[in-house]
């Protein structure tokens, strides 16, 4: 089957403008008939509900979590991106679009990013209409930071929670769509299988966590805005119930999965203290701004941080990208950790650790406020307790939690951090339209691969979550919609709908059947080693092999031997997890697979086999401009369908922060 | 920061779902790090629990990083336990030492009926939300983000109001168990921003009739709300809707007093 894109014929910039204006509407007494279902209440999720309930499309939610308003973008720390150029420091649609190609390795699409950077400015007026309180300047007007991967101040923020007011923000737009009757939610639903009508997507089977029932429910459309699936390395820094079940389970049904191997290490999280480490805590890469990462200059120093003197630290971001310095992109600033780390200047018990350094921004905030407040010659205790105030006011409540999880105030001491598993850049392959090749099936927000190639930029997944959903779905869904009026809801005896019932029930039977040894977890973790040991921030062909085969049979061992405890009809939490991790031990090998395939490094993709002297990833344009979505064609089978990325704009070129 | 390992007696509330009696089961751990995190040491409990062939406790929990609001332990009669400004899966092992006794139970009000053992339902907060807590803005009717200027104090105000996470610790610690913070916290960001003006009368009504309606009880003043809440609201945005309440229901009534 070959692969349609359906980007628009025309000028990068008028594509979308051309789309909105030419695509297919419904009428509002078409739309009332017409049932949607979203599967997920993130960013992505509850925006296009709200959207599409407003638009007057009878619309149902479902999340695995007790409220909508869980959902993980809810973590998301550090800002969100937007080309509105209030700082005057030169940013444009066109800016924004080019540092996100390049940012992502020229792996992304273009027509997708260059619409995705022209309704930035939209989603900012968006949130400040719905009450999202974004930090201000003293004048009342909106206050930018700057992120990784660029040279202006685009990133709009409120304090270290901007995940966090951006999902409440959608979630009561949400929830007054609930309170208005277009919206049903579901939530402790889990959604199981996707039902197929016709070669078409028609509705799904889902699980109620309290009961433990599977109910059956109908949708003209199924939008999948399930998130990433960073929880297959088991340590990552998503929330516990993160999954890829939803997404797996529309891969079965025909969804191809595009680039699966593109994965974000973040580079500053805190550090893995020991086995019984659960998750991976992030510290906002907002934090880069004003901290200096450095690593002494001697191998194996076993001195404190603040016993080293300036002239013995390596500030070795500065030194190798003098461009970029502490702002490079992700996918360099953790390789350049681990390969400090690797070379034996770690520090921290662990050694698996560099300095986040902030005594230089306390001393240098510190002296600005004495400015301000006319002390002409404080002393230095003053001025660093000024400073401490500023740093306060900008990332306390990170500082904070630093300090609640280490037992170490960063205030006094450098912050140890090291990189960990954040983001999926891959997902569900989508058309223009975040249609998928199955007709009638969506993915929105991370869930899909569309938009930033193969590393993401900080600051750009709210962004585009709250794209795919508040102005990129409505037209698109209508579009196709639009042929589908004169369906009726199919009822849910419909042999389709049986028949995937009891795959489903069948599937948790065989489950709570196998009554092994081992519990759930602990197949978990060992999945996790193997993905961190052999497809996380560095690969090759030797270790993927192995980690292939060590896939299977650890699979197998989890069919044969996994212990679930409690019954099928009732609150769960170990049978919910059994069935996440069941599907990870599948999605774990196609990464594998993907990124063997995948001869070059990009992004964040290193395969070690492919780099420059320097260490910097080496693209292989000649043989790779392409995204891979595989085909689900059984168990350990997958074909390999190629889009070629074609760049009409920017021309791709070694990226470099030097 | 000196690692230790320490054994501990857990007494957790364990009841099988919402219709029957529940009751303090007493279990031992041994060996815990004082580095692991409150929610890990139950980890640690569950793993032991199902390598026993026994049922493991069910607790909620999902970000980890103290900001989705899913866990929700009340540890030696503390909601979210004993630091202040914390969530329990942020409270860690190195607040208790060796030999102590811990005694875990579910939020208790009759607004958040039990699901399971520590598990319990609190889509009334939904419920109170759909009831007015929201602007009524439309996707696409937005003007440009700078076009009304907020002063800076008022935004930050209105900013430390919105941080609520709506765990439900507010409720668990007051003996009324009554939601009027989290519900005043709602009311505060939004009657604080001028997008949220044009409905702040029908807002505040709504959403505490609505908390009515869901069973939570009334204020009287105590603060162990404020105590206990992880994100430091303030029991001024109580007076702020009580403020905002009373002008309601006078026609023109002190609309702009904030």
């Amino acid at each position: 089957m070959p692969l349609n894109s359906k980007i628009p014929a025309g000028e990068l910039a008028e594509k979308w403008e051309k789309y909105k204006s030419t695509c297919k509407l419904v009428n509002p007494a078409n739309k009332r008939q017409l049932e949607v279902i979203v599967i997920g209440t993130g960013l992505a999720g509850a925006s296009a509900a709200a959207s599409l309930g407003e638009l007057g499309y009878k619309v149902k939610t479902f999340c695995f979590q007790d409220s909508p308003r869980r959902a993980h973008s809810i973590a998301a720390q550090g800002g969100i991106n937007a080309a509105k150029n209030y700082q005057n420091d030169g940013d444009s649609t066109y800016r924004l679009f080019y540092d996100t190609v390049k940012g992502g390795d020229y792996r992304a699409r273009e027509a997708n990013v260059y619409r995705l950077a022209s309704v930035s400015a939209n989603i900012i007026d968006q949130c400040v209409a719905q009450g999202v309180p974004f930090a201000r300047e003293y004048g009342g007007l909106l206050s930018n930071r700057s992120f990784g991967g660029t040279q202006v101040q685009r990133t709009f923020y409120a304090a270290g929670q901007t995940g966090q007011q951006l999902l409440i923000g959608a979630y009561q737009a949400l929830e007054r769509q609930v309170a208005l009757g277009n919206v049903k939610q579901y939530s402790r639903h889990e959604m199981l299988d996707i039902v197929m009508v016709e070669g078409k997507a028609r509705g799904v089977i889902v699980r109620n966590l309290v009961t433990g029932e599977l109910e059956r429910h109908f949708g003209h459309a199924v939008l999948l805005c399930s998130g990433g699936y960073g929880n297959v390395f088991y340590l990552s820094t998503n929330a516990m119930g993160s999954n890829v079940t939803a997404a797996w389970k529309a891969h079965k049904k025909g969804a191809f999965f595009g680039n699966p191997c593109f994965t974000q290490i973040h580079p500053t999280c805190i550090p893995v203290s020991g086995d019984h480490q659960s998750k991976l805590t992030l510290m906002s890469e907002s934090l880069r701004n004003d901290g200096r990462i450095w690593v002494p200059k001697k191998q194996g120093d076993t001195r404190k941080a603040n016993e080293i003197p300036e002239e013995e630290r390596d500030y070795y971001l500065e030194r190798r990208y003098p461009a970029f310095g502490n702002l490079v992109p992700r996918d360099v600033a953790s390789r350049a950790a681990k390969e400090r780390c690797d070379a034996g200047y770690g520090v921290g018990a662990s050694k698996q650790a560099v300095y986040l350094d902030y005594a230089s921004a306390i001393e240098r905030y510190g002296k600005i406020e004495a400015n301000k407040q006319g002390l002409a010659n404080a002393d230095k205790a003053t001025i660093i307790a000024l400073g401490k105030d500023v740093v306060k006011e900008k990332y306390g409540n990170l500082f904070e939690m630093y300090e609640k999880i280490t037992g170490e105030n960063p205030y006094e001491v450098p912050m140890r951090i090291y990189p960990a598993v954040h983001y999926t850049m891959g997902g569900i392959w989508v058309d223009y339209e975040l249609q998928t090749t199955v007709p009638g099936l969506y993915a929105l927000g991370e869930a899909n691969f569309s938009d930033h190639g193969a590393n993401r930029l900080g600051a750009s997944a709210l962004m585009q979550g709250l794209a795919d959903g508040y102005f990129v779905i409505p037209y698109t869904l209508g579009n196709n919609l639009a042929d589908d009026i004169r369906t009726k809801a199919i009822p849910t005896d419909h042999p389709a709908f049986v028949a995937a019932e009891n795959e489903v029930r069948e599937r948790i039977n065989r489950l709570m059947s196998i009554k092994g040894t081992e519990s759930v977890e602990s197949f978990h973790k060992r999945l996790g080693k193997i993905m961190w040991d052999k497809c996380g921030m560095a690969r090759n062909a030797q270790g993927l092999k192995e980690a292939i085969e060590e896939i299977k049979a650890l699979r197998k061992e989890f069919w044969s031997n996994v212990r679930i405890p409690g019954e099928i009809n009732e609150h769960n939490p170990e049978l919910d997890k059994a069935n996440r991790v069941a599907d990870f031990l599948e999605l774990g090998e196609l990464m594998c697979i993907d990124a063997l395939n995948r001869n070059e490094s990009c992004g964040g993709h290193f395969r070690e086999e492919y780099q420059t002297e320097d260490g910097e990833a080496l693209r292989q344009d000649e043989g790779y401009m392409y995204v891979a979505a595989w085909e689900y064609k059984g168990e350990s089978q997958y074909e390999l369908h190629k889009e070629d990325l074609i760049y009409d704009v920017v021309h791709p070129t070694q990226r470099s922060y030097k | 920061m000196e690692h230790y390992n320490m054994n501990l007696t857990l007494k957790v509330w364990k009841q099988k779902n919402r219709n029957e009696k529940g009751r303090f089961e007493t279990y031992q751990v041994k060996n815990i790090s004082s580095e692991m995190s409150f929610l890990e040491m139950f980890d640690v409990l569950n793993e032991q629990l199902i390598a026993e062939g026994k049922e493991p406790i069910a607790f909620d929990h999902d970000c980890r990083e103290g900001i989705c609001g899913m866990c929700s332990m009340y540890i030696n009669g503390r909601a979210h336990g004993p630091w202040h400004h914390t969530t329990t899966c942020q409270l860690h092992m190195r607040e208790y030492k060796d030999g102590d006794t811990i005694v875990v139970e579910p939020w208790r009000a009759n607004a958040f009926p039990v699901i399971k053992d520590l598990v319990v339902d609190r889509e009334a907060f939904d419920r109170i939300i759909q009831a007015g807590g929201y602007v009524s803005v439309n996707t696409g009717n937005a003007v440009d983000a700078n076009a009304i200027p907020i002063e800076k104090h008022e935004a930050d105000e209105s900013f430390a109001s919105a941080a609520c996470i709506g765990c439900g610790a507010c409720v668990a610690a007051c003996p009324n168990a009554s939601a009027m913070l989290f519900v005043s916290a709602k009311v505060s960001h939004l009657a604080m921003l001028p997008q949220g003006d044009p409905e702040r009368k029908t807002r505040v009504t709504n959403m505490i009739q609505q908390m009515d309606k869901e069973g939570f009880g009334s204020c009287t003043n105590i603060g162990a709300c404020e105590a206990e809440c992880p994100k430091g609201i303030s029991l001024e945005n109580i007076a702020r809707l009580n403020r905002e309440y009373i002008g309601s229901m006078t026609a023109g009534g002190s609309q702009n007093s904030i």
